[in-house]
C-alpha cells in the first residue's frame, strides 16, 4: 500500500514551510527514522524524518519549493513491487509548489492592510520595500551594532543556533561571538549581568526566547534597572533594550502565552514598545536601543513572519510616544497595539462593509502613551473600543478608559469598552484557545454597542 | 582601653605594610566605626528613617580590600554599604546627608541609606535585593572585559545572599566567560536573625564556586592585613586574566541586622567576646604602638581629626535642605 508522506508542522506557529532539500532519491529505500528531507520553517532548517518504510516511489515537491501549506503530501512511498503511478496525483499542487525559493518572494502571508494616509512617520516619495517583522527587527539590531561598538546581544541561542525565532540570524557571523553572546539557560543571572554591564557603560539588548522567562528576571528589570537612575540622584543610568516574543503564540498552553504590555506599562523607569507592523518594528527598536533608559521591547511570534512596507531610508527611526493611525473613520475610535492590531483591522474592514466608520489607532509605545492622538480622536467619534490580547483586570484599556473618562467624559456618547483576553489561563485545546483570545467578531459587537447598531 | 587578647592576633610581620599604610587602614576603619556610631545617633533622634544597616565590626573587611585596588576597579554591595562607601572615598558628608534624605545627599535624598551610587569612585551601590547586587557586579566586570581593561569589580555579599539562586547562576557565567570579578562573601555569621547553622548546609562558603571551577579562599575578616592580602591575590589572578575568585570573609556585625534588630538570637556574651578579643581597629592599633609607629598621643590626635570629619558630616546632614518638591518628578528617565 503507498503512503503519502506530508508536509509536517514543525513550530507552534508554522502554517507552511520551505522543503529546502531531499536526501532521498526516487527508488531509494528508506526506514523509518531515516532522514527524508530538511524543511525550513518559520524558525529554523528542521531535519525530516520518515515514519514508515518503503521504497521513495515518488517525490512530489521538488526541492527548493518555499511556502508548502502543512500536510500537502511531498512524496509517496510503495512497497516492493509497487509502483509509485498506481498512486493517485494529489488532487492539486500547492500554488507555490512550482516556484523555487530563490524567486519566491519572502511575503507568504496575507499583506498588510494599506495604510490610509500619508505616514507621518518618513517623507513623502520615500522609496518602499516588503519586509517580514523579523527581517525589520534584525535589520535595526544590525545597523545599531555597525553604529555602535558599545551595543552587543545577548541571549538563549542567539548565536550558533541563529536565534530561536531567527531574528538574529546571520548576526554571529558579522558582528563574532564577543558581541553575539549565547547565554546558559539563566535568566535571572543573565539579567542582572546586562543590567550591570550597561550600568559599567555597555549598551545591551538582552533577547528573552519569549517574555514568559523574563518572570525569572523581572527582579532585576524592575528592581534594577528601572529604579537606579533615580535611587542615584541621577547619576546611574541605564541603557538597555530587553526584547523578545510576548503574547500568546499558538497552542503552547498557559505557562508560555501570555502578554505583559499593561505589567511593564505599569513601572516608572522603563519605556515600553510593542510594535505591529515591520517598520514600527525597524524604527522603533533602533529609537530604542538608542535610547538612554530600559526599554521593554515586546514582539509577537505570529506577527514575526508577515509582512509590511518598510521605507529604504539610510536611518530610520520612529520616536516613542506617538501613536499611529492607521485608518481615519468617523463613527468610532479602536485603541490597539502589537497583535491587537490584526483584529483592530480586520473588525475595521468588516464594520465598514456595514456602513460604520471606524478610525484605528496604533498606540505603538505603552510608556510613554500617546493620549493626545487618543483623546484627540475620542473627542471626534465620540466612541471607543480598546483592543489587546492581555488579561483584562488592569489592562492598557482599563487604563485608557479611566483617562478618557477624566479628560474627554462630556464627549463620550456610550462607554468605553475594552476587549481583552479572557480571564483564564490560556488552555491548550483549539477550541478553547481561540475562546480565550480576543477577536475581530468580538471587537465588532463592541463597537456595535457603542455605537447603538 | 580594651586590649586585644587573642594569643593568635597576626603581627605586622611578613605582610608587606608600611607604617603610612597601617596609619590609613587605622584612619579608614576609625572613620566607618565613628560614622557609623554617629548615624545609629541621628537614627535614635529620628533624622534617619526606614532601614540602617551598620557595619560596625566588619570594617576590615572593606578597608583590607580596597587596599588591593588601583583606580578604574569598581565595587558594588548590599544595602549594608555606609563603609564600603566610605572606604573607597566618597565624602562622608554626602553620605550622612542621603541617610538624612536631604538635597545635599550622593542621590539627592532619593535613593536613602542603601542606595547610593557614586560614578567618580566607581561605586556601583548600595542593593536593597539580598543577592541582587551579585549579577550586576559580574556586569560591571563584564563590560571592563569587554572594553579591553584590567579592570576588576569587587561584588561584595553576605553569607545569607551566599543562598540566593542568582548568585550560582552568576558563578557559572562568570567563570565560564572568565570575568574578572572577585566575589566577597562577607560572612558576618547571621542572615539577620538566623545563624549560618541554620541556614546552610555546608559551612564552608569560600568552596560554594568549586562546582564552577572559580577558586576560593577564607580570610580572617577581622585582620585587615590578613584581608589584604588575600585581596592581592585575588585582584593579581583576576587581572591576569583567570576569571573570578571568591573570598569568604569572616567577620562580624557588632550591631543589630538594621536598627530595629534587638539582636535577640545571639547572647551579649558573643558580642562581648568578639569586641573584646578579635576587634579589628583595636588590632591595628596594637600594631602601630607595638611597633613604634605611633604613640598614643599620635592615635588620640588621629582620634580627634576623625571626630570632627564625622561631626562636620552629621551637621551637613542637618542642615542641609530636604530637596524641592519638583524632585520628585526629575531622574526617572535620562
Amino acid at each position: 500500500m503507498a503512503t503519502e508522506v506530508l508536509m509536517p508542522a514543525l513550530s507552534p506557529t508554522m502554517e507552511e514551510g520551505t522543503l529546502a532539500k531531499w536526501l532521498v532519491k526516487e527508488g531509494d529505500t528508506v526506514t523509518s527514522g531515516q532522514i527524508l528531507a530538511e524543511i525550513e520553517t518559520d524558525k529554523a532548517t528542521m531535519e525530516f524524518e520518515a515514519v514508515d518504510e518503503g521504497i521513495v516511489g515518488k517525490i512530489l515537491v521538488a526541492e527548493g519549493t518555499a511556502g508548502v501549506k502543512v500536510n500537502t503530501p511531498i512524496a509517496v512511498l510503495v512497497e516492493e513491487g509497487e509502483s509509485a503511478d498506481a498512486v493517485p496525483a494529489p488532487a492539486a499542487a500547492p500554488a507555490a509548489a512550482a516556484v523555487p525559493a530563490a524567486a519566491a518572494p519572502v511575503a507568504a502571508e496575507a499583506p498588510a492592510p494599506v495604510v490610509s494616509k500619508a505616514s507621518a512617520d518618513w517623507p513623502e516619495g520615500t522609496p518602499m520595500k516588503t519586509m517580514t517583522v523579523r527581517e525589520a527587527l534584525r535589520e535595526a539590531m544590525a545597523e545599531e551594532m555597525r553604529a555602535t561598538p558599545e551595543v552587543y546581544l545577548m541571549g538563549e541561542e542567539v548565536g550558533e543556533y541563529q536565534g530561536a525565532y531567527k531574528i538574529s540570524q546571520g548576526l554571529l557571523d558579522e558582528f563574532g561571538a564577543k558581541r553575539v553572546i549565547d547565554t546558559p539557560i539563566t535568566e535571572h543571572g543573565f539579567t542582572g549581568i546586562a543590567v550591570g554591564s550597561a550600568f559599567g557603560g555597555l549598551r545591551p539588548i538582552v533577547e528573552f526566547m519569549t517574555f514568559n522567562f523574563a518572570m525569572q528576571a523581572i527582579d532585576q528589570i524592575i528592581n534594577s534597572a528601572a529604579k537606579t537612575l533615580y535611587m542615584s540622584g541621577g547619576q546611574m543610568g541605564c541603557p538597555i533594550v530587553f526584547r523578545g516574543a510576548n503574547g500568546a503564540a499558538a497552542r503552547v498552553g498557559a505557562q508560555h502565552s501570555q502578554d505583559y504590555a499593561a505589567w511593564y506599562a505599569q513601572i516608572p523607569g522603563l519605556k515600553v514598545v510593542m510594535p505591529y507592523s515591520a517598520a514600527d518594528a525597524k524604527g522603533l527598536l533602533k529609537q530604542a536601543i538608542r535610547d538612554p533608559n530600559p526599554v521593554i521591547f515586546l514582539e509577537n511570534e505570529i506577527l514575526y513572519g508577515r509582512s509590511f512596507e518598510v521605507p529604504v531610508l539610510d536611518d530610520f527611526t520612529i520616536p516613542f510616544g506617538k501613536a499611529r493611525i492607521w485608518r481615519e473613520g468617523t463613527d468610532v475610535t479602536i485603541v490597539s497595539f502589537g497583535i491587537g492590531m490584526s483584529h483592530a483591522l480586520e473588525a475595521a474592514d468588516k464594520l465598514a462593509a456595514e456602513g460604520i466608520s471606524a478610525e484605528v489607532i496604533d498606540l505603538r509605545t505603552l510608556r510613554p502613551i500617546d493620549y493626545d492622538t487618543v483623546l484627540a480622536s475620542v473627542m471626534k467619534t465620540n466612541r471607543c473600543v480598546t483592543v489587546e490580547e492581555g488579561f483584562p483586570v488592569g489592562s492598557i484599556g482599563n487604563h485608557l478608559s479611566a483617562t478618557i473618562m477624566e479628560r474627554a467624559f462630556d464627549y463620550l456618547d456610550a462607554p468605553v469598552i475594552n476587549c481583552t483576553g479572557k480571564d483564564v489561563p490560556m488552555p491548550y485545546a483549539a477550541n478553547l484557545e481561540k475562546l480565550a483570545l480576543v477577536t475581530s467578531d468580538e471587537v465588532v459587537a463592541a463597537v456595535k454597542k457603542v455605537t447603538y447598531r | 582601653m580594651a586590649t586585644r587578647k587573642n594569643p593568635e592576633a597576626k603581627g605586622a610581620e611578613g605582610a608587606n605594610v608600611s607604617k603610612d599604610d597601617l596609619l590609613k587602614y587605622y584612619r579608614d576603619m576609625l572613620l566607618i566605626r565613628r560614622f557609623e556610631e554617629k548615624a545609629g545617633q541621628l537614627y535614635g533622634m529620628g533624622l534617619i528613617g526606614g532601614f540602617c544597616h551598620l557595619y560596625i565590626g566588619q570594617e576590615a573587611v572593606v578597608v583590607g580590600l580596597e587596599a588591593a585596588t588601583k583606580e578604574g576597579d569598581k565595587r558594588i554591595t548590599s544595602y549594608r554599604d555606609h563603609g564600603h562607601m566610605l572606604a573607597c572615598g566618597m565624602d562622608p558628608k554626602g553620605v550622612m546627608a542621603e541617610l538624612t534624605g536631604r538635597e545635599g545627599g550622593l542621590s539627592k535624598g532619593k535613593g536613602g541609606s542603601m542606595h547610593m551610587f557614586s560614578k567618580e569612585k566607581h561605586f556601583y551601590g548600595g542593593h536593597g535585593i539580598v543577592g541582587a547586587q551579585v549579577p550586576l557586579g559580574a556586569g560591571l566586570a563584564f563590560a571592563d572585559k569587554y572594553m579591553g581593561n584590567d579592570n576588576v569589580t569587587f561584588a561584595y555579599f553576605g553569607d545569607g545572599a551566599a543562598n540566593q539562586g542568582q548568585v550560582y547562576e552568576t558563578f557559572n557565567m562568570a567563570a565560564l566567560w572568565k570575568l574578572p570579578v572577585i566575589f566577597v562573601i562577607e560572612n558576618n555569621q547571621y542572615a539577620m536573625g538566623t545563624a549560618q547553622k541554620r541556614s546552610t548546609s555546608t559551612p564552608d562558603l569560600y568552596t560554594r564556586g568549586e562546582a564552577f571551577g572559580i577558586p576560593g579562599e577564607t580570610v580572617d575578616g577581622m585582620d585587615v592585613l590578613a584581608v589584604k592580602a588575600a585581596s592581592e591575590k585575588a585582584v593579581a589572578h583576576c587581572r591576569a586574566g583567570e576569571g573570578p575568585y571568591i573570598l569568604e570573609v569572616k567577620t562580624y556585625r557588632y550591631r543589630g541586622h538594621s536598627m530595629s534588630d534587638p539582636a535577640k538570637y545571639r547572647s551579649r556574651e558573643e558580642v562581648q567576646k568578639m569586641r573584646d578579643e578579635r576587634d579589628a581597629i583595636e588590632h591595628v592599633r596594637e600594631l602601630l604602638l607595638a611597633g613604634g609607629h605611633a604613640t598614643d598621643d599620635d592615635l588620640k590626635a588621629i582620634d580627634k581629626e576623625i571626630k570632627a570629619v564625622v561631626n562636620e558630616a552629621a551637621e551637613f546632614s542637618k542642615t542641609s535642605p530636604e530637596p524641592a518638591l519638583s524632585e520628585l518628578w526629575t531622574d526617572i528617565y535620562a
